[in-house]
């Protein structure tokens, strides 16, 4: 592996300042009723496990993860304004607005999406990468799975097959502690969630510190070449959410050990601090590169948000109606039929 | 006796509360029900009152919720398995319509499966697609399950407590929607006489002119529709049927020979549904009382979209109910 150059950590400097900067702003707009509707997860907190992993990959690399994508998505290089038109339900939003917060993806970025059933994405990722094992080429596909999702039946299956198919996965599982209010070792008879896929005689590459990008990167690198030559890998990021669940997370304001456990985190562990400090301790003369992508990152998303608002909403009928199905000549249809979808 | 105004997840709270101080073989069990007070606060103070062998936290894992609720009731216990909302009930699909539904009758009467599903149901408040189904005729769809649908805080409370006692599997949704609707419920404890039998209907309004078929949040819109249609001279009776399995087809019969005209009216999607349903029942046995087509109002037949407008233009409404009256009086 590569040790990572100056200007790979200034990449990773600036997605990170900007996931958190478009997390932030993202809660700022929900609590202005700007942004609306009952679902909105952030990755404040866990920058440095999506920055340090996906800086492993190739362009031609697959990536997959549930709801908590916004990150992600920025991560890959999608455009601010379709993310947050699309957190705002408009018709330039990166799903035209159906999507909403949890179901970002884009084609162009070999980006499947973000998913709202816990595990639902996970036999999908598998499914991708046997296209790629199907066809020989040499793609794998980085899955996003949290903490909480290993207790769901999809994770098991996924994994199990994945083993036996030897397909190229990456199953990075996002420890951050709880699944909505429920700690790890309240909900998993095995807390060390890598050691459920080792059981299915997946690759394990153990537990890693995901508030420090380059220990992330280390080893998710490791994890990527193995996996593109061999079959499946498992790393277990070990994170923190810094917004709770989602909105309507009100632990954090009722619970002083949520709260206090919270400051901790943010006082000894921030991904952007710890990142930061590494960059200023190697190469002395980025300080004026760092605090400009601090101001870049409030510009882009300041435009994002301008852009979102000025964006119409979906309205009419046929905006309602469309691509629920492909069309397809193959559809037969007369006048009275129904359930085929707008034409 | 004091009746006050409560909210449907109070009065849901309160049956539930009451079951489990009456029978100690009723336990609760579902995502988030415990520690966390309950996603929707149904279960809110449960943990502290009847500690964690009584309530208990579930991982991730519906189809264990599932399943482990259908074994438990087997070996003589009465779970109450929560959903943290109906979608999720999807990925237990096959516990509860193959095992739930099916255990007494494969072996034929050799055991009972007296257990609960709560499920929170519904769509609105931009939930997107995959957590936006009121999928209740889903359920229906299937002997040996019974599927109950309250539209209201005393209904609710009723109903869930009957759910609990009967000895076969209930799957009991509750719509998010209607969950801070308040209603009016008696103060003191226990009031067996509010029970409602399982498969018995309600009329929630009078009226000869056309009948209005719904259950859960439909009845709100057609009560809506109906007070509309009233200020042009229609009286509309609304028939709220509770459940949907078994269903109370003598009262839609009783209200349909009167009226002649029926509109029936549903959140879930119109493809296979609820209405196709009442509209076949009608036409096969009311056929000589129809004066008119058998309207129905569903939501669109469509996955629902995050975004708001085309959301709202999505789901039926009670003008859509007005609208659908005035064709056919
Ligand atoms: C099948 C299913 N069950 C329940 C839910 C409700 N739910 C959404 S997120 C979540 C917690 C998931 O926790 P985890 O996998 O640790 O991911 P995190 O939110 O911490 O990133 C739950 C229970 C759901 N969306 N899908
Ligand atoms: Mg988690």
């Amino acid at each position: 592996m590569p040790s990572p150059t100056k200007d790979m950590l200034l990449d990773w400097y600036r997605q990170m300042v900007l996931i958190r900067e478009f997390e932030e702003t993202c809660h700022q707009l929900y609590l202005q009723k700007r942004i609306t509707g009952v679902y909105l997860h952030l990755y404040s907190g866990h920058e440095a496990s999506g920055v340090g992993s996906m800086a492993a990959l190739r362009k031609s690399d697959h990536v997959i993860t549930a709801y908590r994508d916004h990150g992600i998505a920025l991560i890959l290089g999608m455009d601010a304004n379709a993310v947050m038109a699309e957190m705002m339900g408009k018709k330039t939003g990166s799903s035209g607005g159906k999507g909403g917060s949890m179901h970002l993806a884009s084609a162009a970025h070999n980006f499947w999406g973000g998913y709202a059933i816990v595990g639902g994405h996970l036999p999908l990722a598998a499914g991708i990468a046997l296209e790629a094992r199907y066809r020989g080429k040499d793609a794998v596909t980085m899955t996003y799975v949290g903490d909480g999702a290993t207790n769901n039946g999809y994770f098991h299956e996924s994994l199990n097959m994945s083993a036996i198919w030897d397909l190229p996965v990456i199953w990075i599982i996002e420890n951050n502690g709880y699944g909505m209010g429920t700690e790890v070792a309240r909900a998993s008879g095995q807390t060390e969630l890598h050691r459920k896929a080792e059981a299915y005689g997946i690759k394990s590459f153990g537990r890693v510190d995901a508030q420090d990008a380059l220990a992330v990167y280390k080893v998710a690198s490791q994890a990527v070449a193995y996996a593109r030559d061999n079959g499946p890998a498992v790393i277990e990021h070990v994170t923190y959410r810094y917004r709770g669940h989602g909105v309507s997370d009100k632990q954090y304001d009722s619970r002083d050990d949520m709260s206090a456990e919270l400051r901790q985190w943010m006082d000894e562990r921030e991904p952007i601090k710890i990142l930061r400090d590494h960059i200023l301790g190697a190469h002395g003369d980025v300080g004026a590169a760092l605090t400009a992508h601090d101001e870049a990152a409030r510009q882009i998303v300041a435009q994002a948000v301008e852009f979102a608002e000025a964006s119409d909403l979906p309205r009419s009928r046929d905006e309602l109606l469309g691509n629920t199905y492909v069309r397809s000549p193959r559809v037969y249809k007369t006048a009275a039929s129904i359930g085929a979808g707008i034409d | 006796m004091a009746v006050r105004n409560v909210a449907m997840r109070e009065a849901i709270r309160r049956a539930l509360r009451e079951e489990m101080l009456r029978d100690e073989s009723v336990f609760v069990m579902g995502e988030e029900v415990a520690h966390w007070q309950g996603t929707h606060r149904v279960t809110r103070g449960f943990l502290e009152e009847f500690g964690e062998r009584r309530v208990r936290d579930t991982p991730i894992s519906e189809m264990a919720i599932g399943g482990v609720a259908v074994g438990a009731a087997m070996a003589g216990l009465r779970p109450v398995a929560e959903f943290m909302t109906i979608n999720f009930a999807f990925l237990a699909l096959d516990a509860i319509v193959n095992h739930a539904a099916k255990v007494r009758y494969f072996f034929d009467g050799m055991f009972k499966v007296p257990l609960v599903y709560r499920a929170a149901s519904g769509w609105g408040n931009q939930a997107t697609a995959s957590h936006s189904h009121a999928p209740e005729p889903i359920f229906a769809h299937f002997p040996g399950l019974y599927v109950g649908c309250p539209s209201n805080a005393r209904d609710a409370y009723g109903m869930l407590k009957t759910a609990i006692r009967d000895d076969n599997p209930v799957l009991f949704s509750e719509s998010i929607a209607l969950y801070p609707k308040p209603g009016p419920l008696p103060d003191e404890n226990d009031q067996d006489d509010l029970l409602v039998p399982i498969g018995k209907g309600d009329i929630k309004r009078e009226g000869a002119d056309v009948t209005l078929v719904a259950y859960s949040r439909g009845v709100d819109w057609a009560l809506q529709a109906a007070r509309a249609l009233a200020r042009d001279g229609v009286e509309a009776e609304v028939v709220d049927l509770r459940w949907l399995r078994p269903l109370d087809m003598g009262l839609v019969y009783d209200s349909f020979k009167k009226t002649n005209r029926c509109v029936i009216v549903e959140e879930s999607l119109p493809m296979y549904s609820f209405g196709s349903e009442i509209a076949a029942l009608l036409q096969e046995n009311m056929f000589d009382y129809m004066d008119a087509p058998i309207k129905r109002v569903a939501a669109e037949d469509v996955p629902l979209p995050y975004s708001k407008e085309i959301e709202l233009l999505a789901l039926p409404n009670a003008q859509k109910v007005v609208d659908a009256v005035k064709e056919i009086v």
